[in-house]
């Protein structure tokens, strides 16, 4: 609880900037764009239909369609301008947060407009003031209360929906609800819940005061409302000050994805990395699972460790099973390092292999202990998987060589598969081999007796640019192939994941074993 | 002072205004008057620009409205409207401001004008100065209006009736007060309204317009006793027959009180 408290002013602060930002900014688009089409019929209806198709797209979703959107951009303005875009991280989050807000700013903006009384306006006209008077003296005082409804509405909407942002690399109260249900700290889960609640109902707070103020003319609400209002934007905008100030020189930036292993093991390279060579580093948990690579190879983040298999299947597109381990962890150091520039630095020496599992009892009294035994029960079994897996080649690739035809599957967070299977939710999970939970659930994996699933090397990979100016960083995470195990890994997990350890301090207590 | 040549309007097929010409000399009060739709509040419109005349011309001083810009033209007439128009946002003093503000003028000069005019139209500063326009009664609202239309010392003011919502004893002391107004700053106003007896008591001359056309122009009295066609005959015998039901109630009272 004390570890949370300590990381919840940076989180907070962090949050503060994403969500402040997207909301000037969509007050910036969308206001004047209001002005624009209200009382226009022809324009407003479309505008506000497409600002309603975005609404209607799922927050996590959208920030997810940012990265590529970026990336593409970004290519796009390298080429021609010469100006490189960042495809993660503050950016991708502050783009869909706008896009988010933009919709009730602007009905807002067009209700309120063209409910002025004409008659007003015409007044206005009357007594000899210029359309920019009409507008600035007349229609948006009388339009303003509304307009500032729709100001709250989006606040509010921000602030909970920027907890999503933490997959695409930003910082945000969402860090402490997406590592704390990954390594079930819920202390964590609940400090992230209660601060974005709070920071919502204490803008809602703010901007209804200036609402009423406003609707009922009293100057010194609404002064009071704006002062408070502009101290949070002042509080956040230092924020923006300090950290440039501070990362002149670049830190060399360890990505994770979204689960424990990943979080231990990018503390675990950082700390290397630091200890040997005593350059900067710094730690990017909980990145979506492609954002991880799409982040590596636009040099976003610099080292991050994934499993040969995941590469060869999702990145190789190969479906062609070689011989032995050895020979695809090759082909995929020559692929990576053909295709996008990037140096696998050390296999660690265990794999994090998909595998199939049951609870223990449950595939005894089926008689099932290898997945070719599988396949007549499965019509009346549930599967459950983590959200990418039923939609990776892997998975295919077993169905049709088992013929596999499951009742139900179930994605969920894969934190949660061992518990669900263990409490009878699904009965049948697809498991990282390396999990901890899978023997202290007392799950049983089965067997690939036909040999579908691919071998799942841990493979440190390093960004062309570290590989090119920083090789005594490379050397630094070269010395760690082969040093782990699976049941080394399989004990840090649990470690986190039930001993409640948090990941940084498990990965010093390795290296401080390591022998040198 | 205001000449009107050939005016007309025209909204897709139908004519609003049609080949309208009008003088109206310095301190002289003409009133436009007529059923709704007559198109008497789309002339008065024209004058100042708030509607582009289709056809014709507008001439104030001499000079053709078109070569000023509308708001630069506007802020030196001054508008009331039907709808009286007071900004809801704003004091009942910086309703009165706006267009001296607009103008340019000095922060005390303005002060100064507020003040002589809720004076002029009998409302006490001190008491009215800061009051919103939702806090004003119907009549108090028509004068402030007024008094915004007075503000920056107009020569020329174009009332579209101003005192249209009013219960009958304020209106009739409003008029009174207003026919006295305009003789002591020798305002040259267009007066529009669709009441035969206010036009008759503030008129000096009456503009009868009969869908979109002019029907007659005269004094009062030119108007009640030579009639041009049957449409102003018949609106000119409305507020005799009105007469003669209140004389007849009058000499009824009288003889009851003899017996």
């Amino acid at each position: 609880m004390a570890e949370q408290l300590r990381l919840l002013p940076g989180y907070l602060t962090a949050h503060l900037q994403l969500t402040l930002s997207a909301l000037l900014l969509a007050v910036a688009i969308a206001v004047p764009l209001g002005i624009a089409v209200a009382r226009r019929r022809r324009l407003e209806t479309p505008l506000l239909g497409l600002a309603g198709v975005v609404q209607t797209i799922p927050g996590l979703a959208l920030l997810a369609i940012m990265v590529p959107a970026l990336a593409m951009l970004g290519q796009l303005t390298q080429r021609t301008l010469g100006l490189e875009l960042r495809s993660i991280g503050f950016l991708p989050a502050l783009i869909a947060l706008t896009l988010y807000a933009l919709l009730p700013i602007l009905r807002n903006t067009v209700v309120g407009i063209g409910g002025v009384d004409p008659a007003l306006v015409e007044a206005a006209r009357g007594v000899g003031m210029t359309e920019s008077d009409v507008l600035r003296r007349v229609t948006l005082p009388l339009a303003m209360p509304v307009i500032v409804a729709g100001l709250r509405t989006a606040a509010v909407w921000v602030v909970g929906t920027a907890t999503l942002s933490t997959p695409v690399g930003a910082t945000s109260l969402g860090n402490f609800i997406f590592s704390g249900l990954q390594t079930r700290n819920y202390a964590a889960v609940g400090v992230g819940c209660a601060a974005a609640a709070g920071l919502a109902l204490l803008l809602d707070q703010l901007i209804r005061t200036l609402e009423a103020g406003l609707r009922d003319r009293r100057r010194s609400q609404v002064a009071s409302a704006l002062l408070l209002l502009a101290g949070l934007c002042a509080w956040a905008a230092l924020g923006f000050a300090a950290p440039a100030a501070r990362s002149s020189s670049r830190e060399i930036v360890i990505g994770a994805k979204t689960f424990t292993e990943q979080y231990v093991l990018s503390e675990l390279l950082a700390a290397r990395i630091a200890e040997e060579t005593g350059l900067p580093t710094r730690t990017l948990p909980s990145l979506g699972s492609t954002v991880a690579f799409d982040a590596l190879r636009a040099g976003q983040i610099d080292v991050y460790v994934d499993y040969s298999g995941t590469v060869w299947a999702t990145l190789m597109r190969r479906a062609q099973l070689p011989e032995n381990r050895t020979r695809v962890l090759d082909e995929v150091a020559g692929f990576l390092s053909a295709e996008h520039g990037i140096q696998v630095a050390a296999a660690l020496g265990f794999e994090n292999s998909y595998a199939l599992g049951m609870r223990a009892d449950h595939a005894r009294r089926l008689g099932v202990a290898r997945i070719s035994q599988l396949a007549a029960h499965a019509p009346r079994l549930e599967i459950g998987g983590d959200y990418e897996f039923f939609q990776r080649p892997e998975w295919k690739t077993l169905q049709r060589v088992y013929g596999l035809a499951f009742a139900a599957e179930r994605s969920m967070d894969s934190s949660l598969m061992y518990q669900a299977v263990a409490q009878g939710e699904v009965d049948v999970i697809t498991a990282f081999s390396t999990d901890g939970r899978i023997a202290a659930q007392d799950i049983k994996l089965l067997e690939d007796d036909r040999g579908a699933i691919p071998p799942y090397d841990a493979i440190v990979m390093v960004g062309a640019r570290v590989a090119r100016e920083q090789p005594e960083a490379v050397a630094a995470l070269a010395g760690l192939a082969g040093t782990i195990d699976a049941e080394r890994m399989r004990r840090m997990n649990l470690a986190v994941d039930q001993g409640g350890r948090a990941p940084a301090e498990v990965a010093r207590e390795f290296l401080a074993g390591l022998v040198r | 002072m205001i000449e009107l040549e050939r005016l007309g309007k025209r909204y897709g097929a139908t004519l609003a205004v049609e080949d309208l010409s009008l003088e109206v000399a310095r301190g002289e009060l003409l009133v436009l008057l007529g059923g709704s739709g007559s198109g008497k509040t789309t002339t008065l419109k024209m004058v100042n620009r708030l509607i582009e005349p289709s056809t014709g011309c507008v001439r104030i001083a001499g000079r053709d409205t078109r070569e000023l810009a509308p708001h630069a033209l506007r802020r030196g007439i001054g508008y009331s409207f039907q709808q009286v128009g007071l900004f809801p946002h704003l004091s009942v003093a910086r309703n009165v401001a706006i267009t001296p503000q607009l103008l340019g003028w000095s922060a005390q000069r303005i002060a100064a004008r507020v003040d002589e005019l809720l004076n002029l139209v009998e409302l006490e500063p001190s008491a009215f100065r800061e009051r919103r326009p939702g806090q004003l009664s119907g009549g108090e609202q028509q004068r402030v209006g007024l008094a915004r239309a007075l503000a920056a010392e107009p020569e020329v003011v174009l009332l579209d009736e101003p005192f249209g919502a009013l219960d009958p004893l304020t209106r009739d002391r409003l008029q009174r007060w207003f026919g006295a107004l305009r003789r002591r700053l020798g305002l040259t106003v267009i007066f529009v309204t669709h009441d035969m007896v206010e036009a008759l008591a503030l008129g000096d001359r009456i503009a009868v317009l009969n869908r979109g056309c002019l029907a007659q122009v005269g004094t009062p009295t030119e108007l009640l006793n030579a009639p041009a066609d049957a449409y102003v005959a018949e609106l000119m015998a409305t507020p005799r027959r009105q007469a003669a039901v209140v004389d007849r109630f009058l000499a009824a009272a009288a003889r009851a009180s003899e017996a």
